[in-house]
């Protein structure tokens, strides 16, 4: 098996509040692989989200140690965090994602030129990319031009677009209806999987975890159940909904 | 756009894409750049309109009676002064000055004017730009000075009539116009020059003066013959000749009645005027930097820099200040063609350069305030991640 893209070993997170701890992540371990799409299910509170802006080096971890693609986050200094983020995770979050003000194309160019990309060579990479994702037609659309569902797979794209090793993605069927929320996760699947990269998913909806390849389930900080074959996902999605 | 750096494309697209917004904060920058430039133009006008003659002084330093607080108005100097005082080592040469009031009759509309008297060829009396100087010993020949003959019309070759009021009566001496000089307003008044003999004839005066044909001069200008050497020269007069002080012309300008109050007014405007630039540019900057914060944080979590923020945030302030700066100097250039002459406004390049760089430096610094804000968003908080 490749080197695994992410790798997660005793993460402790916590908090204190009101004086008390609070353990929002509880020594918890687990690796991504090259090409793998993992779900973070769990319900609110259960620490999916604290883990992720962990993962994304946003948040600093209390204990253990988290390896992007090989690099140690403990060992990173603010400008070096920045230059990962940039560089090697792809970001969708639940709303806000998208700038106001820039077209379709230009958003995902954004991570293009932050990473020194050629803006034609980029330019054209992009434009294929949200051809894939169907919006061929829209790449001079405003965001406010577009619809929930559509301005997701720009946020996919933008994601994607810099060939990221991890992708993390923040609820990114929050906004969306259940038929445009499937086929959003499908296409995010369709294209971690081409592209090699490790994508991770949050998502308090079970049903979206059919098109991944792993499920992990969270509770008080802990995970606490973990499904990796198909029949015990797609079990666990038909059971959601 | 295509090879502009991260956060000057950012903020330029920004900027374009919400032109209108934009614009009404570059025009609210125009109408105080209009302000600004108007301030320090009329600053400059009534500073010239006073002072503008002394200004003008083809001299270093400035000699009054002693104890006259360098006031003009306060000198009279003794007849032995001019002597004792051309007599010193180091002065190149020195002219007095002679100083009043006085009123042109004879154009449409009475003129009030500053009658000045001076020695062609010494300091004190400007350089003749055409026709030529008057003749002393009491000719009744002038000279007026450029802003005198563009609001009287009066031409080479004019006669003029004065009238002054010595004791009891009013008395009206006929003048002719022989030569005119550049723009030598003071006290607010446009000059003109005769011999020093006939300003003394002329002046108004009180009854007691009128029984004495002497004329007193109020100040000597005095040029050094070594540009360096001003301040020894001026302690060598100062130790040598009874009865005076001496100033150079700043000093001399500033101590003109009411010169350096007026200046502080139009300064204060001006600050004030600017300080209000630095509160509007900043409390829209402010608010602008409250509404995106879920997109800054947005692109501090996908990898730009605090500092590419804080520069975006910079460059932003920057065009839409010089829009603003760039509008505000046109428009103050059209209203300017359409203002009398009688408005003094004088356009200087030093100050409208000067007024143009602090209007320029308002914009970071109203929105250094933004900028830092911007800065300092965790995007986390931004994203309510946490």
């Amino acid at each position: 098996m490749k080197k695994a893209v992410l790798e997660v070993l005793d993460l402790v997170k916590t908090f204190m509040v009101d004086g008390a701890p609070i353990h929002a992540v509880d020594h918890v371990s687990f690796q991504v692989h090259p090409g793998e799409f993992v779900g973070l299910v769990g319900p609110s509170g259960s620490g999916k989200t604290t883990l992720l802006s962990i993962l994304a080096a946003l948040l600093t971890p209390t204990a253990g140690e988290v390896l992007v693609d090989g690099h140690k986050l403990s060992k990173m200094d603010e400008g070096d965090r920045v230059k990962l983020r940039r560089s090697r995770i792809g970001f969708t979050f639940q709303s806000n994602n998208l700038i106001p003000f820039l077209t379709a194309q230009e958003n995902v160019d954004v991570m293009l030129r932050l990473n020194g990309w050629p803006v034609e060579r980029g330019g054209r990479r992009t434009a294929d990319l949200l051809s894939r994702l169907g919006l061929g037609d829209h790449l001079h659309f405003m965001p406010a031009q577009m619809s929930g569902g559509q301005q997701q797979r720009v946020a996919i794209a933008r994601a994607l677009v810099h060939d990221p090793a991890l992708v993390l993605a923040d609820e990114p069927t929050a906004a969306l209806d259940s038929e445009r929320a499937f086929q959003v996760v499908e296409t995010f699947a369709g294209l971690i999987h081409e592209r090699g990269g490790g994508g991770i998913m949050v998502t308090h909806d079970l049903r979206m975890c059919l098109h991944v390849d792993r499920v992990l389930q969270m509770r008080d900080g802990r995970i606490v159940a973990e499904h990796a074959t198909k029949k015990e996902i797609v079990a666990l999605a038909r059971a959601a909904g | 756009m295509n090879g502009l750096s991260f956060p000057v494309y950012i903020a330029l697209k920004e900027v374009w894409r919400n032109r209108g917004r934009f614009l009404l904060l570059s025009l609210v920058i125009a109408l105080i750049t209009l302000l600004v430039l108007f301030i320090a133009a009329l600053g400059e006008g009534l500073a010239d309109g006073n002072r503008q003659y002394i200004g003008n002084l083809d001299a270093e330093l400035v000699v009054f009676r002693e104890k006259s607080d360098y006031i003009i108005s306060s000198s009279r100097l003794e007849t032995g002064t001019l002597r004792a005082v051309r007599r010193m080592v180091g002065l190149e040469n020195a002219g007095p000055i002679y100083f009043s009031a006085t009123e042109i009759t004879s154009t449409a509309l009475p003129i009030k004017v500053s009658l000045l008297a001076a020695e062609p060829g010494y300091p004190g009396m400007p350089t003749v730009a055409e026709g030529r100087d008057f003749r002393g010993g009491g000719s009744k020949e002038v000279v007026i000075d450029r802003n005198l003959a563009l609001r009287s019309g009066l031409h080479i070759g004019d006669g003029l009539v004065v009238r002054s009021t010595q004791g009891p009566e009013d008395r009206f001496s006929d003048l002719e116009v022989v030569g005119i000089v550049g723009g030598q307003s003071y006290l607010f008044q446009p000059s003109m020059f005769v011999a020093a003999e006939t300003w003394e004839q002329i002046r108004p005066q009180t009854e007691a003066d009128a029984r004495d044909d002497t004329p007193y001069p109020h100040i000597l200008a005095v040029r050094v013959s070594d540009a360096g050497a001003v301040e020894q020269l001026r302690s060598s007069l100062l130790a040598q000749v009874p009865k005076i002080e001496v100033a150079d012309v700043a000093t001399t300008i500033n101590n003109i009645p009411g010169y350096s109050a007026q200046q502080a007014t139009i300064q204060t405007q001006g600050f004030f005027t600017l300080l209000i630039g630095i509160m509007v540019i900043g409390g829209f900057f402010q608010i602008q930097v409250l509404q995106k914060v879920p997109q800054i944080g947005v692109l501090k979590a996908i990898g730009s820099s605090n500092s590419a923020v804080g520069m975006a945030a910079v460059v932003q302030i920057m065009v839409v200040t010089a829009i603003g700066v760039g509008l505000g100097a046109f428009m103050t250039f059209l209203f300017s063609l359409g203002f009398p002459p009688t408005v003094p406004l004088t356009f200087n390049g030093v100050s409208v350069a000067a007024s143009v760089l602090a209007l320029m430096l308002i914009g970071p610094v109203g929105g250094l305030v933004s900028v830092i804000y911007a800065v300092r968003i965790e995007p986390l908080r931004a994203l309510r991640l946490q």
